[in-house]
């Protein structure tokens, strides 16, 4: 109603009508500005409505996103890592409960007393007390400050004790990393630690899971199997206030543990290793020769890992860095070093297999030979007189050796030694860390040297001397695929559910025997892998078996026969008989004047001493086992090396039957 | 017309009560309703003191508004000077011996409450000017007196104001005159011509203000230059009504508000935890209050035959209006955050006073709207 007569009056202003009463005029003026400002707060009301309309409605999903993000937060619990069983399915990485205490700053009243009587009560050095400070620092109040990862039981209880006093400070049941077998395991499993940048930088999966604190694996297997062992995190999610106050928990997620992985490894064999080669340098492994599981491997010096657990101490970590015999390298894989003598049976085979000689080749040994102007030596300064080529395996006889790889050349050598394993990785991409050597060649020289081959470096390279560097793990390899017969196997330290039966793999190496030769032909090879893949083809790696087992009846020689370098470490008893072959490869040029005063190995200075190296497989009759023992600077092999393989044959023996109970549980085809 | 007036004098209590707005009571009592309950809800559920103490300001001032109202419109006619006068006297003393809360000086203690005097002003601007204009010739208002005595009188209040200080107060006394003044009939050139002059002086304004005003300033026009100081309030603010969504979060459910996030939730952003509560919905439920509210302050004035009852009805009903828009605007983020309550919502003695009062002399406009002063 008033509404019309305002817009009346409106049409009489605009009309300009200005006559009549002051009155009137008045009261039309006030009515006519009062409708535009009607109109105007029409206008506003609708621009708040739209505003409205805009916040709440179009929106809307942000908003309570960002209304969630306010008061919700996030806390995630470290995942529990993934355990490491031996074949025996013994925990070998496990994860054992820690006393710790935590704190949380922000429900702290007085953050320094409770800082000071911790002090006191654990206590806690001025240095460590600093460091948690810093840390404080760094975080945000209401994420949980580690005061300490490990307490003693003692301080645990302690703790407990004065907990009245310490508000604020919580005694928490964690898990945390622990290697049952400490030293045993060191350089198969690696070790964990706290995650570094690089960790996070470098693998997605870890960057996702981090939570402060969180430990992953730093080398080895605990470093390979990462992505599979760390498994999920738990999240505890809680409505916060604008305090960062938890109010209260919301939901909870639990988090799942990694997986679990089996490794080929006897637990059993892997100590009486670390036992053999305590306080000496060196490696061990063994092998099984058919289905290629590792049953030990070993490298010494090593160490504790539970070290690294909680932030090593300076000291041990220098203790550990410093040390000349190299404790953080794997030697069995990453080591490098000239196999000596032991390749002897892999030369010979070459020169049979290539028809250079036979068996009936005699050589003269005079304890030396004059070739290209040069003094080649034979480790027996006294000559062996003249050998056959049995009795040059038996005896080691390196003139033989020069003599024949003369004939043979190095090229060819190299064809045999590589199909062998020699010069390649054993495992693919197991080991960040694992080297490959090296089995030279006139080609390898050229490309990689510049200069031509030297046919004196033929005749060293046939004594393993030289250019050629292996790991103890490839000669163990090399030792297992001449012991099974030639074939080719598949090494792994990863126990696997779908484990062919023995009877398969034996079956499988007789059909390879009765086929064309087939190494040759790697295209039609490589079809096969991929029309079968995960197929394990066991390849033969000679043309005749006939040579492959007169070198196996040579090794048993040598390690059983009067005169065999091994003979001292032979056992009679037919059920750990094995074959063995020595190997002392120098680590110095000898010259003349050492020569004429043939020192004992005491006498020598330790970084001058020759390495000890033996091969062996067993038992002979029917073979399973291959190994490898390496003693770095241990002197010569049957001394130092030989010993400590007939130990450990025994015991690998000794083992076979539980280790088969196993592995039949496990077969998928019988 | 003299014969109407003394008519008018003669009404009986039951003529009075009679004829009560009861549109203008119902939205009183609703919007009275409902602050209490979003009060209650920003004591997070629990009967506390602000819930407590705006109950009873709520109900002691209603009923003062009630009584009010029987007064005639002679009495606030009449009084407006005086009023006015003690309004200035009160701001002076709150200058001089006011109580100093959160760096501003701007209360004064009453023994039985503490009074904020510029709140007062906010109505006691609009009574004066209704007096001052209600004998004015119309050709007579824009003249050079009396716009030189109308701006002392709205200068005068907004300085001590300023000098508080209390920018949005003194900013909603301000807009209350000059609507007043619009209303008035004062010619729209000097309007314009002000606006232009204020426009020019805007950047020697601001090199006046306070530090944190600039940064209140600033921030407005980019909330996340410093999301969690000067921009954390508009930010919380926004989150707070966008997330409640279309039908709101529910009663006592505004995790923005319970959680702290939203602060000042008591006073100026009391429209913010209602709107996350109630959503949308709500949030146009109590705009429509709101209007209906303004629109029926307007219409009493309509039917004023009293200049001063008139004037004074347009101009109170249009600076409801101004201090409901510039606090929504604020809140969602649409103006910079200046202090300004939500009339009758936002917890604060002085404010629901001045509104109540403000609201008793509407009543008595419709009471006496046939009355004509001399």
């Amino acid at each position: 109603m008033e509404f019309s007569i305002i817009i009346k009056n409106l049409f009489l202003e605009l009309k300009m009508f200005s006559g009549g009463d002051s009155n009137v005029r008045k009261f039309n003026t006030i009515n006519r500005r009062v409708f535009i400002l009607s109109i105007a707060k029409g206008v506003v009301f609708t621009g708040i409505l739209a505003r409205l309309f805009t916040l709440q409605i179009s929106d809307n999903k942000k908003y309570l996103t960002l209304s969630d993000k306010n008061r919700l937060r996030e806390w995630r619990l470290p995942p529990v890592r993934g355990e490491f069983k031996d074949y025996f399915n013994n925990t070998i990485a496990g994860n054992t409960e820690v006393y710790q205490l935590h704190v949380i700053p922000e429900q702290v009243e007085n953050f320094k007393n409770l800082m000071v009587r911790l002090k006191n009560i654990l206590p806690l050095t001025d240095k460590e007390f600093s460091k948690i400070i810093k840390r404080k620092n760094q975080q945000k109040p209401w994420e949980t400050l580690i005061i300490s990862e490990n307490l003693t039981w003692d301080q645990f209880s302690k703790v407990n004790f004065y907990l009245h006093e310490l508000s604020g400070a919580k005694p928490v049941l964690s898990v945390a990393r622990s290697y049952p077998f400490k030293d045993n395991y060191t350089h198969v499993l690696g070790y964990v630690a706290q995650a570094s940048e690089n960790d996070l930088l470098n693998n997605e999966n870890i960057k996702n899971k981090h939570v402060p604190g969180l430990r992953v694996g730093k080398t080895g297997l605990e470093k390979s199997f990462e992505n599979d062992l760390i498994g999920s995190n738990g999240v505890q999610r809680y409505e916060v206030n604008a305090f960062g106050k938890r109010i209260k928990q919301v939901n909870f997620q639990k988090g799942n543990k990694g997986k679990e992985i089996r490794l080929t490894l006897d637990t059993e064999v892997q100590k009486l290793c670390n036992e053999l080669l305590a306080n000496k340098a060196g490696s061990i492994s063994v092998m099984d020769i058919y289905t290629g599981d590792i049953v030990a491997m070993h490298s010494s010096p090593s160490f504790d890992p539970n070290l690294f657990l909680y932030g090593i101490s300076y000291k041990d970590w220098d203790d550990i860095k410093n040390n000349p015999d190299k404790p953080l390298i794997n030697k069995t894989i990453s080591g490098l070093y000239s196999p000596g003598s032991t390749i002897k049976p892999v030369v010979a085979l070459s020169a049979l297999e290539n028809n250079v000689i036979s068996p009936n080749f005699k050589v003269r040994c005079t304890g030396k030979m004059e070739m290209y102007g040069q003094t080649y030596h034979c480790w027996k300064k006294k000559g062996h007189g003249v050998v056959d080529l049995r009795g040059a395996i038996v005896q080691s006889c390196d003139t033989y050796f020069y003599e024949m790889s003369r004939r043979l050349g190095v090229d060819r050598l190299k064809v045999t030694a590589s199909r062998f394993g020699l010069g390649n990785k054993v495992f693919k991409n197991l080991y960040k860390e694992e080297k490959g050597g090296l089995f030279p060649s006139t080609s390898w020289k050229k490309s990689n040297l510049g200069q031509g081959w030297v046919l004196g470096e033929t005749l060293i390279t046939g004594i393993g001397q030289g250019y050629v560097q292996t790991t103890p793990l490839q000669l163990c390899l090399m030792t297992a695929q001449l012991a099974n017969g030639g074939f080719k196997i598949y090494p792994s330290l990863i126990s696997n559910n779908k484990q062919e039966s023995l009877e398969k793999i034996k079956y499988k190496m007789q059909q390879n025997l009765l086929a064309e030769e087939k190494y040759d032909s790697s295209i039609i090879r490589t079809a096969e892998e991929f029309f079968k893949p995960g197929e394990k083809e066991y390849t033969k790696l000679f043309r005749n078996q006939e040579n492959v087992k007169f070198v196996l009846e040579a090794m048993f020689a040598s390690t059983n026969q009067w005169n065999g370098t091994s003979y001292k470490s032979r056992i009679e008893d037919p059920k750990y008989q094995f074959a063995g072959k020595t190997g002392t490869a120098q680590v110095k040029k000898i010259t003349e004047e050492q020569r004429e005063l043939d020192l004992e190995t005491s006498q020598i200075p330790y970084d001058d001493r020759d390495h000890a190296w033996f091969v062996a497989f067993g038992p002979y009759k029917n073979p399973r086992y291959a190994l490898s023992v390496f003693v770095e600077h241990g002197g010569s092999g049957s001394k130092a090396a030989a010993p400590l393989a007939k130990k450990v044959i025994k015991k690998v023996i000794d083992r076979h039957e539980e280790r088969e109970k196993i592995r039949r549980r496990g077969l998928v085809d019988i | 017309m003299f014969q109407q007036s003394s008519y008018s004098e003669q009404l009986t209590f039951f003529q009075k009560l009679k004829s009560f707005d009861f549109v203008l009571i119902i939205c009183v009592l609703t919007l009275g309703l409902v602050s209490n309950l979003s009060m209650f809800s920003t004591d997070g559920g629990e009967f506390l003191y602000h819930t407590k103490s705006h109950l009873i300001r709520f109900v002691v001032f209603f009923i003062l508004m009630v009584f009010l109202s029987f007064f005639n419109l002679r009495f606030w006619h009449s009084t407006a000077y005086l009023f006015y006068i003690i309004v200035l006297g009160f701001l002076i003393w709150a200058s001089l011996y006011g109580i100093t809360a959160s760096g501003s000086q701007r209360w004064i203690n009453l023994y039985f409450i503490n009074l904020q005097p510029s709140e007062l002003m906010k109505i006691s601007i609009i009574v004066c000017f209704a007096r001052f204009f209600h004998r004015e010739q119309i050709t007579n208002v824009s003249s050079l007196k009396n716009i030189i005595i109308s701006l002392a009188i709205l200068v005068m209040p907004i300085v001590l104001v300023v000098s508080q200080p209390d920018l949005g107060t003194s900013i909603l006394i301000a807009a209350s005159g000059l609507i007043v003044l619009w209303l008035a009939g004062l010619n729209v050139r000097y309007f314009v011509y002000s606006g232009l002059t204020l426009l020019v002086s805007f950047p020697f304004v601001i090199s006046f203000l306070k530090p944190y005003q600039k940064l209140r300033i600033l921030s407005f026009f980019n909330p996340d230059r410093d999301p969690l100081g000067a921009g954390y309030q508009i930010i919380q603010s926004k989150i707070a009504v966008g997330s409640g969504g279309f039908s709101g979060k529910g009663y006592l459910q505004g995790t923005q508000s319970y959680l702290e996030f939203l602060p000042e939730k008591h006073t100026d952003f009391i429209f913010t935890l209602f709107s996350e509560e109630h959503g949308f919905i709500g949030s146009v439920f109590l705009l429509v209050i709101y209007a209906i509210l303004i629109f029926r302050i307007i219409k009493i004035g309509s039917i004023s035959r009293s200049y001063f009852g008139r004037l004074f009805c347009y101009g109170f009903g249009s600076a409801i209006f101004i201090y409901i828009a510039v606090n929504m605007c604020m809140v969602l983020g649409l103006l910079p955050i200046v202090g300004s309550p939500l009339p009758i919502m936002s917890y604060g003695g002085s404010s629901m006073l001045a509104t109540m009062i403000g609201l008793s002399i509407v009543m008595s406009t419709k009471i006496y709207h046939k009355q004509i002063i001399n």
